[in-house]
């Protein structure tokens, strides 16, 4: 066979590569930790949806929680998606409950988990194609609601995480950093947004708001035109 | 080692045919020489140019002069628009002119900007240059199709007006492969122009042929076409060379300058070998058409009737009936397009989608969605196109893997697409 090259196909305006890493082919084909079947009522300590069929990416995340310990015993999870949403989800199934170390206790403790950014699971995966990104960004937002949904049933309301931002597109669960984040990574206009974070897609009512925040980001960091 | 190929792609491309290999190998290596020259070598050159335009311009049943080769089918399709567009331009405000009252972009006279009509399906190559001329002060239309992919005639003779310079309809778009009714359409603009004398030879008939011409009839007077594009490497031939057809006395500048080649309308020096395998590619393509159209056809619909048997929650996309023998497009609910894409090209099965994971603009497809079908349904959109390699065994084997791969991913998927719309917004509120 011939020998797999990491990046086989690279475009030379872009440098943006085609192909998929061996990690994301390996859970693309062999996803981890999915659960077949919707759960009984309360088999699971708590449910995080995120995305919108419009878009074409949806995760749903099941958690079972070790509450003495606050720590993530079970990921299950369902997405439907491109192969890198779905390879994204099953990393971070395992990224959330596997060992921090060699023989260490299974399962992440919660506020270690709050903090996954999309960056870690790509770099699990070894990397995407840039277009890509937005699908694992989603993959932390289910964790997060899943989360706020075990905080809710568990009164503990100050632990309820809002990102400190709003939450401008309710099916794509973009918020304000979101935007922040896109215009710093050179996307200063509402298309160029759009195709990192397919905010208002959905949702075109956030629109005017989003367009604000761009030109504000825009003007934060790149000065007036 | 390498695993058996299953490819479902033709409408991507095709493989060269040998024998068009064989042709164009002389022009390779020893004919290497400039037909513009007026010594042997050149001459041979000449020669083998003429006799491919021969062939090619009796396939189409027209002068030999009307044929313009080009590099590809974009090409052409840029040159059919641009060039008729920049023709007129010199014209705009002159007396006389059916375009005198020309209006640049931002003045209140703009809708009396020369028109172009197309459709909302056509091929980028018209869709780009449609939006460029847009900016420069042309006025634009784009005609809806209709749920089953044909394009809507009373939305054209409402929009036909003496600004119209030119009107571009594809003859089978590239995604459903639905077949556009290129006679009556050529049938309503002539209407149109007996009834406008006094607008000359406007508006011109512009269609893009690349996808239809290795299983349609491409006879431009039978078809009442001015202008149509075809393309080599979509019927066995080469690929890196097209051509338009353009009638005589089409009123069309050029969009590349130099040497003065054909006719002035496309400098550069000729593309020998690849004229060359056009011809034969098409030459071969019309002599077996009758069989092929037969023998594609039948696996197509066996692979169709196989789909909706072994698998719910299945869609046709374009039109049932109207469509190119090698076409199939479906789209299945609750499965990504790039998914299956990749899922199946493990087992060798070549096949495209519309969805906007597999694109480079993370758009969906555009034709898709002009037929009125929503993200959702777009997004796990496949495409299946037939060809000369494909046998029974290919289908048997695609409809044996098929099923499996769609549940696999549906098992792993998180929507279930019979869920009404407002349940599902319901639960993402209350998440």
């Amino acid at each position: 066979m011939a020998k797999q090259n990491k990046k086989d196909v690279v475009n030379k305006y872009t440098g943006d590569s085609w192909a998929y890493t061996k990690e994301v082919k390996e859970h693309f084909f062999k996803p981890k930790n999915l659960l077949l079947e919707d759960p009984k009522k309360a088999k699971y300590d708590a449910e995080g949806i995120v995305g919108s069929p419009a878009c074409g990416d949806v995760m749903r995340v099941w958690l079972k929680i070790d509450k003495k310990n606050d720590r993530i015993k079970q990921f299950k999870w369902r997405t439907f998606g491109c192969a890198s949403a779905i390879a994204s989800t099953s990393m971070l199934s395992v990224m959330v409950t596997e060992p921090a170390r060699r023989g260490g206790e299974k399962g992440m403790k919660i506020d270690k988990a709050l903090k996954i950014k999309p960056q870690d699971i790509m770099k699990r995966l070894g990397g995407l194609p840039d277009r890509k990104i937005h699908c694992s960004v989603l993959g932390d937002k289910a964790l997060r609601a899943a989360l706020n949904d075990w905080f809710k049933k568990t009164k503990q309301f100050s632990r309820i995480v809002v990102d400190g931002k709003q939450i401008l597109d309710p099916n794509t669960k973009t918020t304000e950093a979101d935007i922040e984040e896109a215009v710093l990574e050179g996307a200063t206009t509402l298309l160029a947004v759009q195709k990192r974070t397919k905010v208002g897609i959905g949702y075109p009512q956030c629109l005017p708001k989003v367009e604000e925040l761009i030109r504000f980001y825009r003007e934060k960091y790149f000065g007036k035109e | 080692m390498s695993k058996k190929q299953y490819y479902f792609d033709y409408a991507a491309t095709t493989p060269l045919d040998p024998k068009v290999f064989s042709a164009m190998l002389p022009y390779f290596k020893e004919e290497f020489g400039n037909p513009s020259n007026l010594y042997g070598l050149g001459r041979n050159a000449g020669r083998a140019i003429e006799g491919a335009t021969k062939t090619i311009t009796e396939i189409l049943g027209c002068r030999l002069d009307e044929f313009i080769y080009t590099g590809s089918a974009t090409e052409a399709d840029n040159l059919a628009i641009l060039g008729v567009a920049r023709s007129q331009r010199a014209s705009f405000g002159t007396q006389g002119s059916p375009l005198k009252n020309f209006a640049p972009k931002g003045d209140p006279l703009r809708p009396l900007a020369p028109r172009i009509i197309m459709s909302q399906i056509e091929h980028k190559g018209i869709l780009a240059v449609c939006d460029v001329l847009e900016k420069e002060g042309f006025g634009i239309v784009r005609l809806p199709v209709l749920k089953n992919g044909l394009v809507d005639l009373n939305e054209l003779k409402k929009e036909l007006n003496d600004r119209t310079i030119l009107v571009s309809i594809t003859m089978a778009d590239s995604e459903t492969g639905t077949i556009q009714p290129i006679f009556e359409i050529a049938k309503i603009i002539k209407e149109f122009c007996r009834e406008n004398a006094h607008l000359g030879k406007f508006p011109v008939f512009h269609t893009d042929a690349s996808q239809s011409a290795g299983y349609l009839d491409i006879n431009v007077d039978k078809l009442g076409v001015d202008m149509m594009t075809i393309s080599a490497h979509k019927i066995y031939g080469p690929k890196g060379i097209g051509g338009l057809y353009v009638r005589k006395g089409t009123k069309i500048n050029p969009i590349i300058y130099g040497g003065g080649q054909q006719g002035r309308l496309r400098s550069g020096t000729e593309n020998t070998p690849g004229i060359v395998g056009f011809a034969k590619s098409l030459e071969l393509n019309s002599k077996n058409k009758k069989s092929e159209i037969v023998r594609i056809k039948k696996m197509r619909d066996a692979l169709e009737k196989g789909i909706f048997k072994s698998i719910p929650k299945v869609v046709l996309n374009g039109h049932p009936t109207n469509r190119l023998p090698n076409f199939l497009n479906i789209s299945i609910l609750d499965v990504e397009g790039e998914a299956m894409l990749l899922y199946l090209d493990e087992l060798g099965i070549m096949v495209s989608t519309g969805s906007a994971c597999n694109s480079q603009n993370l758009e969906p497809s555009y034709i898709l969605a002009a037929l009125g079908n929503s993200y959702e349904h777009i997004h796990g959109s496949l495409r299946f196109t037939l060809g000369k390699k494909n046998t029974m065994q290919d289908i048997k084997y695609v409809l044996k893997h098929l099923s499996n791969v769609v549940k696999k991913l549906r098992s792993i998927s998180s929507l279930d697409l019979s869920l009404n719309q407002k349940k599902w917004q319901n639960k993402i509120k209350k998440m």
